[in-house]
């Protein structure tokens, strides 16, 4: 194909429909794209490449947010608190098992466990916690974001390699993608300045993948950084990938400023339904090497959840019986799971629920 | 780019939308059953640029639900009431003009009047709501009453719909809103508001309308019991009426909402996004004697309604403040977006932004 008299946004989605690796100029590129439908299609031929029969997976899980104390403060959150403040809490081991056997009551198979990073439970908090609940219950434990990693080698003086040995051998079996935010240091002071730096960020995921373990990867867009800044962050875990091949997933999600001190700065600006659409397209265009990209119910809501599915996703995420931490910002959407396979059903897919690496445990049919 | 789209079912439709031909009702139903969502809003697409360039209008307007008592009771509705229910109310005129100095200084270009079929109200109170509303409000333009209403009242007064419609004028009425369309096949009125006029009759309320020379809107209620046919004759039902008078503006989906509605017990679930999207981008494609195709933000939620914008809509609606028939229905959606929210979703899909009136006139644009 002749390209001469193409824009730059024609002749990087062509590049990237034709399989070939996109660089920055080119990622920024496809940010200029006005055409949604083309970004989509696009999207959607590099998608059918990974995932050529027509399924949509899911999986059943609770996020369990052990503590909402945390002393990071970062000014995009609405869900942490002051360790005196009235509305702290730490949930007690009674009280996670609970929450545990009602996720196994639904058929769930993992539990993400996240907290704020707290001040004074010592590191054995965490590794009892795990012990405990191994002992009990047949159950994946997907648990504690890089921060939360990162967190437990300060109070611990041990390294974050140690750390994760210790955490795997009591029964951490992957960890969660949270925490990445943008990665890039310039958006990170701006509005998490206390919160570990985007090469730690990495370390900590480097580090669990060296170990075996499995991670997923995120990216919480819309609040302050650039364009170029997005596509800079997709091609640092693109670049990880290469070296370790530890993430499963890709989750975008948008930063919802409810409840947040970033609140008034962001009045009326919604990161809207446009904006996440191209960037989970562009997302998947530019992670040629990331399996699964997920779409997010929880900031989006249902439709356009389903609508990602035309837009590059491939998995539906998770039940989610539980989560607090988005909620705490106001956008509560609530998705059953008969919500979930009625929207994959009907947008052509067939429903599957999945393991934490994507086997997939039953169809819906 | 469309070599993006090589292997689709729909290419063949593809080429008669780049060459501007006429699409058939075998199209249409194609169209409608088809999960190629995105080829779907490419081609509308097509037809949206063609007809709107990089506009993308809004209109600031206020709604005013006058009456929730209502005779016809539809299943499909959650907000109208017998006149005994503790839940029914009736505005006064003194309540409507006060509600109606209150839009004063908000700068709006349109009020949204409709309200249920109430028997205490004669046509005189309408006539008087008008010249209060107009006498309150220099400048703005009515859109009030929809084709059941002005049906309902003629069988009232025992007159014609011709002169309901002179009376209502005289008085103030500029035009018509389109509700009430639902789907014009008898087979589903007759399931879901069979005491409602007929589409037919419906379609004679509008007709008559453009003869005097106003200029209205036409929607269809989608999501419920309806078939793929039955959505794509409605349509070219709209159509063929089109060709006849000129006098739609707008074409407006109706995402069911079953909420509190007598059809709740049927269990039918809210739309889905892709139907959503499905709709508004095959009535682009088919009623290509339709200016304006109009996707409200109240029925399917903002997100969505920007990602409209690439599907074949020129038109979010507005800025509305207390909207009640929807949200009867169990509609999650926020009662305002403001301009500035308004302007902005716009802008971030990459359209200029459009403020306009009933007419589609230009009264501010960019910002």
């Amino acid at each position: 194909m002749v390209n001469r008299g193409k824009t730059d946004w024609e002749r990087a989605l062509a590049a990237a429909v034709a399989g070939k690796r996109l660089g920055l100029e080119e990622g920024v590129a496809l940010f200029h794209c006005p055409d949604l439908t083309l970004l989509g299609q696009a999207a959607s031929i590099v998608r059918r490449r990974f995932h050529p029969e027509k399924v949509v997976t899911f999986i059943i899980d609770r996020n369990i947010n052990y503590t909402n104390v945390c002393i990071c403060r970062c000014r995009f959150c609405a869900f942490y608190r002051d360790p005196d403040h009235p509305e702290a809490y730490v949930l007690s081991q009674e009280e996670i098992f609970q929450k545990i056997e009602e996720t196994i009551a639904a058929g769930g198979t993992q539990i993400l466990m996240q907290g704020g990073l707290h001040p004074d439970l010592p590191f054995e908090f965490y590794l009892d916690l795990l012990r405990e609940i191994k002992k009990r219950y047949n159950i994946h434990i997907h648990s504690f974001s890089a921060p939360e990693i990162y967190h437990f080698s300060r109070i611990s003086g041990l390294s974050i390699e140690e750390v994760l040995h210790r955490l795997k051998d009591a029964g951490l079996d992957s960890i969660p993608g949270g925490g990445a935010e943008i990665l890039d240091n310039r958006v990170r002071h701006a509005i998490s300045p206390r919160k570990i730096s985007w090469e730690q960020w990495m370390e900590v995921m480097t580090t669990a993948h060296r170990l075996g373990m499995k991670t997923t990867a995120t990216m919480m867009f819309g609040s302050l950084e650039t364009v170029e800044e997005r596509v800079l962050h997709l091609l640092r875990i693109r670049e990880v990938q290469d070296e370790t091949g530890g993430f499963t997933a890709f989750i975008p999600w948008t930063f919802q400023p409810g409840n947040t001190e970033l609140e008034e700065q962001f009045a009326g600006v919604d990161s809207g339904g446009f904006d996440y659409l191209r960037t989970l397209a562009i997302s998947r265009l530019l992670l040629d090497n990331i399996p699964n990209i997920q779409a997010s119910w929880v900031t989006q809501g249902a439709k356009m959840a389903q609508v990602s599915l035309a837009f590059g996703a491939n998995d539906f995420g998770s039940t989610m019986l539980e989560e607090n931490v988005v909620r705490a910002t106001g956008v509560c959407y609530r998705v059953p799971m008969a919500e979930i396979i009625r929207c994959i059903k009907d947008a052509g897919y067939r429903p599957a629920q999945r393991d934490t690496y994507y086997r997939i445990i039953r169809y819906f049919d | 780019m469309k070599e993006f789209f090589v292997g689709s079912e729909l290419l063949d439709i593809l080429e008669k939308v780049e060459a501007g031909e006429r699409l058939s009702r075998e199209d249409g139903i194609r169209l409608m059953k088809s999960n190629e969502l995105l080829l779907l809003g490419y081609m509308a697409d097509i037809v949206r640029k063609r007809k709107n360039g990089d506009y993308a209008y809004f209109i600031v307007n206020r709604h005013i639900n006058h009456t929730n008592v209502c005779e016809n009771l539809c299943k499909l509705c959650a907000f109208g009431k017998k006149p005994d229910d503790p839940e029914a109310y009736t505005m006064s005129l003194d309540e409507i003009e006060a509600r109606a100095l209150e839009c004063r200084d908000l700068n709006i270009s349109e009020i949204h009047i409709v309200g249920g079929l109430n028997p205490e109200l004669p046509l005189s109170y309408f006539e008087e709501m008008l010249r209060r509303v107009r006498r309150a409000l220099p400048g703005v333009v009515i859109q009030a009453f929809t084709a059941v209403e002005i049906d309902y009242l003629a069988r009232r007064e025992n007159l014609s719909i011709r002169e309901v419609l002179e009376r209502l004028m005289a008085a103030g009425l500029d035009s018509l809103p389109g509700g009430g369309a639902e789907i014009f096949s008898p087979r589903v009125r007759e399931k879901i508001c069979e005491r409602k006029i007929s589409g037919e009759r419906w379609l004679e309320v509008h007709r008559t309308a453009h003869q005097l020379g106003m200029r209205t809107n036409a929607t269809m209620l989608y999501g419920h019991i309806e078939t793929p046919e039955e959505r794509v004759d409605h349509l070219l039902k709209l159509r063929e009426l089109q060709d006849e008078t000129g006098g739609f503006l707008a074409f407006i989906p109706l995402a069911f909402h079953p909420k509190n509605t007598g059809l709740e017990s049927l269990n039918l679930s809210r739309t889905t996004g892709f139907d959503d999207l499905r709709v508004l981008a095959v009535a682009r494609l088919l009623l290509d004697n339709f200016d304006h195709i109009k996707a409200f933000w109240i029925m399917i939620g903002p997100k969505l309604a920007q990602v409209s914008l690439a599907f074949g809509v020129d038109d979010i609606d507005g800025t509305v403040v207390e909207e009640r028939i929807t949200h009867a229905a169990g509609a999650d959606t926020g009662q305002c977006l403001t301009r500035a929210q308004l302007v902005n979703m716009i802008k971030a899909a990459g359209r200029i932004p459009a403020e306009r009136d009933t007419l589609y006139n230009i009264i501010r644009e960019g910002s």
